[in-house]
């Protein structure tokens, strides 16, 4: 399977041949040490070798054409290709809650399209938002998590980066359905989804370097906080946490407002939304918490004293 | 006799004082947890955005700025022993101490990476939805930025005799604590608590020779 990422790659490319030797590397020692002790990645040992490509990828091309890109063109422009591209995507995020039975974002969604496709010059100027609508972020992943797929066991794709089953089969739906991939001629269209592809690793250029500084192990690192963050986008930001305090102190009443929705923008389908959600989701992500959470309270009282 | 009634008077006048002056702390500090954030918040981004040193990329008073306005409240053994989850049992008391020294070190760090990311994001506080009387809430901040969907920082906070003190803060909805769960459970099962100590040394030290950071809070 490396033979065909090979070949799939320039011929010949001189910054290209460090990442693909990373790979048939990573690949050879990867596929030796799974470990797959998370019982959410029985790929580990697979998606690791992948984690390194990507990573290697990153450094060699990545990196170096995000930067470029970010200190050729001024602020103002990276805004206007940022919205440009965001502007097309509400239009399929709009029919993701159409399908996830959120009509009413589905209105925002298309209205925000309207308005910044007329008002704001084809859509590089986000005048929606400053009328007060607001983007979401939407895709069939969430969709199909909505539904109540599972999410299946974590992936890392080459170039591609981290995803899951049932992302993976999301994905092959937001590219078919993305106006960037249908548009005609080729040309046109190889341009706008590699200037999207850098656009969007360029705005990620802070958050990579706090990730490569937070991380003992990065890849765990990005790992679980793609699947936390997964999880909170199907339940659009309120998923459901057990506060441990509440667990520990009987005379505090269970947390119902914090769990409340954070949008009161959304009151109106949030509850029909939450009842609907299944439960098997949360399951496997709910943060453990520790078993003897009262010895930490008092330890963290007397710390105080 | 008399000089050892006037000692006791002085120690209970003291004794009084220390009280009193404990009280109206404990009184003051009681603000609410969405004031708390709030004014923490624009208080620190008022200061990055006029510091010249800080615009200049001065590591050190960016940490400087996070001990003094920021860590007073956290509580950081919370968040240590919810990212050591149920391994935090398995440490003494003192390891517990260098374990969240170390965290409290790296999530400083991690902090002050992120105020050197800002770049003039507007703020939306969201209403407290909590009653009263409740002692563990979330307060929510949103980030704004035009062209995508705003970022959510939610703090976890909870009442303590020494005001609100956070103890989780969920980024985009990825708890930092439970980030590090998986890793810290990854490293005390192959080499047990110490072991988790000292790569987390090695890695803050690796982070501070890179940003030579003086006047940092381990020697």
């Amino acid at each position: 399977m490396s033979g065909t990422r090979a070949s799939t790659g320039w011929d010949g490319s001189a910054w290209l041949r460090r990442p693909l030797a990373v790979l048939l590397l990573a690949l050879a020692t990867g596929c030796a040490t799974t470990n797959g002790s998370d019982p959410r990645d029985p790929l580990e040992g697979f998606n690791r070798s992948m984690y390194a490509f990507n990573d290697a990828f990153d450094e060699a091309i990545g990196k170096p054409v995000a930067n470029a890109y970010k200190s050729t063109l001024p602020d103002p422009v990276r805004g206007w290709v940022r919205n440009f591209f965001g502007n097309i995507g509400d239009l399929y995020i709009g029919l993701n809650n159409l399908l996830q039975g959120k009509p009413a974002d589905t209105v925002n969604d298309w209205a925000r399209f309207a308005f910044n496709t007329i008002f704001g010059v084809v859509g590089i100027n986000d005048v929606a938002s400053e009328m007060g609508l607001e983007k979401h972020n939407e895709d069939f992943g969430q969709t199909f998590g909505r539904w109540g797929a599972a999410s299946g066991a974590y992936i890392v794709w080459p170039l591609l980066g981290p995803s899951t089953v049932r992302d993976s089969a999301g994905g092959l739906l937001d590219s078919y359905f993305d106006p960037v991939r249908r548009h005609d001629p080729v040309d046109a269209r190889n341009f706008a989804v590699l200037l999207r592809a850098v656009g969007q690793r360029a705005d990620l250029l802070d958050a990579s370097r706090i990730l490569e500084e937070a991380a003992l192990d990065r890849y765990i690192f990005q790992r679980d906080a793609y699947l936390q963050r997964r999880r909170g986008l199907i339940y659009d930001g309120n998923p459901p946490r057990e506060s441990p305090s509440s667990r520990v102190r009987d005379d505090v009443p269970v947390q119902a407002a914090p769990a409340a929705p954070a949008g009161s923008d959304r009151q109106f389908d949030e509850p029909a939304a939450d009842g609907t959600l299944p439960g098997r989701v949360s399951v496997l992500y709910e943060p453990r918490q520790p078993a003897n959470y009262a010895a930490v309270l008092a330890a963290s009282a007397r710390v105080g004293q | 006799m008399k000089p050892l009634a006037g000692l006791r008077a002085a120690a209970a006048a003291a004794a009084a004082t220390g009280a009193l002056l404990a009280g109206a702390a404990a009184a003051q500090a009681i603000t609410p947890p969405d004031v708390l954030v709030k004014s923490v918040t624009l208080e620190v981004v008022e200061i990055v955005k006029h510091d010249k040193d800080i615009q200049a990329g001065d590591r050190r008073k960016v940490i400087e700025l996070i001990d003094a306005k920021v860590v007073p409240h956290f509580n950081f053994t919370a968040m240590t022993a919810s990212a050591l989850g149920t391994h935090w049992g398995k440490a003494d008391a003192e390891q517990k101490a260098r374990l969240t020294n170390e965290f409290r070190t790296l999530m400083v760090r991690t902090y002050a990476s992120s105020i050197a990311a800002y770049r003039n994001q507007r703020f939306d506080f969201r209403p407290l939805r909590a009653k009263p009387t409740d002692t563990d809430v979330t307060v929510n901040v949103r980030v704004l930025q035009p062209g995508t969907e705003a970022v959510k920082i939610d703090y976890d906070m909870e009442k303590t005799a020494r005001g609100w003190k956070v103890w989780d803060v969920r980024v985009a909805d990825i708890s930092l604590t439970a980030n590090y769960r998986t890793e810290f459970a990854n490293v005390v099962r192959e080499s047990g608590v110490d072991g988790l100590i000292k790569t987390l040394r090695a890695k803050n030290d690796r982070v501070t020779e890179r940003t030579p950071v003086a006047g940092g809070e381990r020697k």
